[in-house]
């Protein structure tokens, strides 16, 4: 089943809104300025409200099914989050609004400022990074800029580990460092010989991710924070595994310097088919002035009858401005209006039972998968999604045939120190029910790899469209349903 | 209530786990550092919630409190309502990024949509799957721009008339990189563009302008961009897509790179975001774009179907080599861009675009008949313009917010020289009585 495009479905003439007339005198347009042609699609209100009801219907999405996706913390998304965000109060406020008119909102952002330092046991938070990775690059910039700020310019050296997210290595090149990988040890953490090894002054820092990609969190986190900042390093935590944290431990409280958030994974924001993300970053207090430019702070303190006067601070020694405008306000709303309904016993307890359905699934597979690292996994855990004794079953094919029972596929492929990785996170929305039936069907396909491997192999069978044809794809390069006369 | 377990499925978890509690879940965490006692209020109710949220909104003067001639990169349009009920659909807004092409082919096609519609728009050749905002979305021209050409050719040029926070956003962005060198901070920011075919060298990589400008100027740049072309380097343009329903394309005066901030494209103004940043340019720089392509393709059951493409440019595959960590784009808010210009269509952005222009020109004559108030450029303009006050533009500004109106953006902000300039927006929200109702306080304010 082929759903037409929105060209395909124009018809000439067609319109679906309706505007008032001018009520001002017309004024003349300059003629040479002007666009000989529009050339954009004609339906009615009804042609695009079908079109695009049809296309959702192709969709998987968090309201219709389990989204296992290791690192992506599929959560559920509460709706009174899409009520809040859009209260015309907030959703009908200009960015540039003189401060004295949207009180509400800098009191709000200053709140979710405070809040997330106390969650993290950081000294100051920006929230203006746009997502993850936008709060990694702020990160790694405050690395280059501390240094700098100390006439410490050599030290270009970035050490990621093995079991980082795969963003590290990027990031740190954009800010123009040098990236060296430092492997993991046969319990999944941190290999310390190597680290010391790899620590000179150079080093510029660490970026950790912990728990890192294999689902654990690092034994000896404390010591390798201790020799990062011997050699003159700091440390950056990846926060993307935050879900495993929160009322558990405080990063800040174990010496990392400097972290990003994912509001749209630890915080419920919506994913919307891919962004918009939002990642506020935390730092210590020694890089607190090198927060982006603005800040959000109290400008006039409050009496016992008057509010405190909200306003933009500019950190002193600034990397700048990462985006226009004050972040993703939406995102911040929706975050700030999940954390008010958890409180501080709720949020330990969304940690507490997304670790318990990680390893309790894990228990449920454990017979069926090869588990590289068994340990207590914290949020999420990795199994090799192949078996020795089955010739030409993959990862891939795993994922696939899951969708056939209406199951999103796992993270695959992913962390690249783990062959043919399955990477499982169920997140502490789903029932005890939902892992079940999940664990069920896991444990069914690995009977069927057994004794009917072509069920995987030609798998999904159930799905609006087959396995796509990804080389043509990138040959042909059609990336415009819309092809201008004469080519 | 977001957590479903009892504590009958909890015991049996438990046990099936292996431990006797869920602090036994928790043994590698440093003890010392184990279960810190947050000190956040507890849990709040759901309508308990929204009545404190509602508080905090209620703590605003909305544009629907206040009159408001507020542009500066962000306007206030009226948004059809099927865009939001659309929007709300959770298949749209609670799915991942669309990894698995076989149940994402609504958020595939969504964006293979909106990639037309930005490509035809803007005139270009592709438009990738956005960034994050129009200043971001800057900031990677200029990044791929340097890296077109590989080191030997190593100076940007921004226009001064190019939003502020871009230029900022660009400065913050290219920090690390050493060989880039940023020009056209000397020059007049209220000049005109053919100042800054003086700074184009043989070393130039990219010639960034804005359209319309800051200042809401519209020049014609097909002549600028030839002359900047004959030395080499690239240029780039920043639109407001909005203008684009009127005005020729970036794409027909000659453009290599359309870049430019979606918000006016029926996004909520939402104190500045998530908004949406479109990328566009040429088929040869292709390969070249950072952040998602959605290409069109056949499935094994012979279907047209779609799937993200050319991955390899990115940060998940060659992760060192990568010139951007992009991962996300702003999927949803491609989404809301796409609905509105569909629902929109030729003759309902035309409709918009005239309003806009046809208001703000009433606008603008009635404030320049205003004694002492004058327009400070007789450039062509779209909806957004320059008024001379005839004193602090601060001052008086303050003075229309007492009268429960915005008079526009306080150009002095960004530009201390021009302490005497307000850039004023209109749009299809403000009616000839608001428009009216500006001018009579304009001209009280002057009086004071």
């Amino acid at each position: 089943m082929t759903e037409p495009t929105i060209f395909e479905l124009s018809s000439p003439g067609r319109k679906g809104v309706s505007y008032p007339e001018t009520d001002v005198p017309l004024s003349k347009m300059p003629a040479s300025l002007l666009r000989a042609d529009l050339p954009m699609p004609e339906l009615s209100e009804l042609d695009v409200v079908r079109h695009f009801t049809h296309l959702s219907k192709l969709n998987y999405s968090i309201d219709g099914g389990f989204y296992p996706l290791g690192s992506c913390t599929m959560k559920y998304n509460p709706k009174i989050n899409e009520t809040t965000s859009r209260l015309p109060g907030f959703a009908s406020t200009h960015p540039l609004q003189p401060i004295e008119t949207v009180q509400g909102n800098l009191a709000l952002m200053y709140q979710l400022q405070e809040t997330l330092k106390e969650i993290s046991g950081f000294a100051g938070i920006t929230l203006q990074p746009a997502a993850g990775a936008h709060g990694e690059f702020v990160g790694v910039l405050i690395m280059r800029a501390y240094h700098h700020s100390r006439g410490d310019t050599k030290r270009i050296k970035i050490l990621i580990p093995d079991s980082a997210h795969g963003t590290n290595p990027a990031t740190s090149s954009m800010v123009g460092m040098e990236v060296a990988p430092i492997p993991s040890d046969t319990r999944g953490n941190v290999d310390l010989v190597a680290l010391k090894a790899a620590c000179d002054d150079t080093l510029a820092g660490l970026m950790l991710t912990n728990p890192n990609t294999l689902g654990l969190f690092d034994e000896n986190v404390l010591e390798v924070i201790r020799i990062v900042h011997e050699a003159g390093g700091l440390v950056y935590g990846d926060g993307a595994n935050m879900n495993a944290l929160l009322g558990i431990v405080r990063p800040g409280d174990l010496g990392i310097d400097v972290m990003h958030f994912n509001l749209h994974k630890t915080f419920s924001t919506p994913h919307g088919g891919g962004g918009p993300g939002s990642g506020p970053v935390g730092v210590a207090a020694h890089l607190v002035d090198f927060l982006p430019d603005p800040v959000v702070g109290i400008l006039e303190p409050g009496t016992e009858e008057m509010a405190p006067l909200y306003g933009y601070k500019k950190p002193a020694k600034t990397i700048g401005r990462m985006k226009s405008f004050n972040g993703h306000f939406g995102m911040i709303v929706r975050a700030y209006t999940y954390i008010l309904m958890h409180g501080s016993d709720g949020l330990r307890k969304v940690s507490e039972y997304a670790v318990l359905n990680a390893n309790y699934v894990l228990s449920r597979i454990r017979q069926a998968y090869h588990l590289p690292y068994d340990r207590i996994c914290m949020h999420e855990f990795v199994v090799e999604g192949f078996w020795h004794d089955i010739a030409d079953v993959h990862a891939l094919d795993i994922a696939k045939r899951l969708m056939d029972y209406n199951f999103h596929p796992p993270t695959n492929y992913f962390p690249l120190i783990v062959k043919e990785a399955l990477m499982i996170e169920p997140t502490e929305t789903e029932s005890k029910q939902t892992l079940d039936q999940f664990a069920d069907v896991l444990l069914k396909i690995a009977e069927e790899a057994r004794s009917q491997p072509e069920l995987l192999k030609n798998a999904p069978h159930d799905t609006p469209v087959g396995r796509l044809d990804e080389v043509k794809a990138a040959r042909d390069l059609v990336l415009c349903c819309w092809v201008p006369e004469g080519e | 209530m977001f957590i479903p377990h009892t504590d009958q499925e909890t015991s049996e978890m438990l046990e099936a786990v292996g431990v006797k509690d869920l602090a036994e879940l928790f043994t590698a965490i440093p003890q010392k550092h184990r279960f810190p006692k947050l000190n956040l209020p507890p849990a709040l109710s759901e309508m308990e919630v929204m009545a404190e949220l509602e508080n905090y909104a209620q703590a605003n003067e909305s544009t629907k409190d206040i009159i408001s001639f507020l542009g500066a990169g962000a306007y206030n349009h009226y948004s059809p309502a099927a865009v939001d009920m659309l929007l709300r659909r959770g298949e749209f807004y609670t799915a991942y990024t669309p990894y698995q092409p076989e149940i994402s082919q609504g958020t595939l096609q969504v964006i293979f949509e909106y990639q037309s519609l930005i490509t035809l728009l803007t005139g270009m050749e592709a438009s990738n799957a956005s960034h994050y905002d129009g200043a971001t979305a800057s900031a990677e021209a200029v990044i791929m721009a340097h890296q077109n050409f590989r080191g030997k050719r190593n100076k940007i040029i921004l226009s001064p008339s190019l939003h502020p926070q871009y230029r900022a956003t660009i400065r913050t962005y290219t920090q690390g990189h050493a060989d880039i060198k940023l020009a056209g901070d000397n020059l007049d920011p209220q000049g005109s563009p053919e100042a800054l075919l003086t700074q184009v060298d043989t070393d130039t990589a990219l010639v960034i302008v804005q359209y319309p400008d800051f200042f809401g100027r519209l020049y014609d740049y097909t002549d600028f961009i030839s002359k900047v072309h004959e030395s080499g380097a690239l240029v780039a343009v920043a639109v407001n897509p909005m203008a684009l329903a009127l005005f020729k394309s970036p794409g027909e005066m000659g453009a290599d790179i359309v870049v430019g901030e979606g918000q006016p494209l029926g996004l909520p103004l939402s104190y500045g975001g998530p908004y949406l940043g479109i990328f566009a340019t040429r088929k040869e720089y292709i390969r070249k774009i950072s952040g998602r392509l959605v290409g069109e393709t056949t499935d094994a059951r012979g279907n047209r179907a779609y799937v993200l493409t050319l991955t390899a440019r990115e940060q998940h595959i060659r992760r060192e080599k990568a010139s951007s960590n992009i991962c996300t784009n702003q999927g949803l808010l491609a989404l809301a861009a796409t609905l509105y210009v569909s629902l929109l269509g030729k003759h309902g952005l035309r409709k918009v675009a005239e309003l806009n222009y046809q208001k703000a020109h009433y606008a603008a004559s009635q404030i320049s008949k205003i004694k002492g108030y004058s327009l400070v450029s007789d450039e062509p303009f779209f909806n957004e313009f320059l008024v001379r006050c005839p004193g602090n533009a601060a001052d008086l500004a303050a003075h229309l917010l007492d009268h429960g109106i915005i008079a526009g953006y306080v150009v002095g902000t960004d530009y201390p020289k021009s302490v005497d300039q307000l850039l004023v927006a209109v749009t299809e929200m403000n009616s000839k009585e608001e428009i009216d109702l500006l001018c009579e306080t304009l001209a009280e304010g002057h009086h004071d």
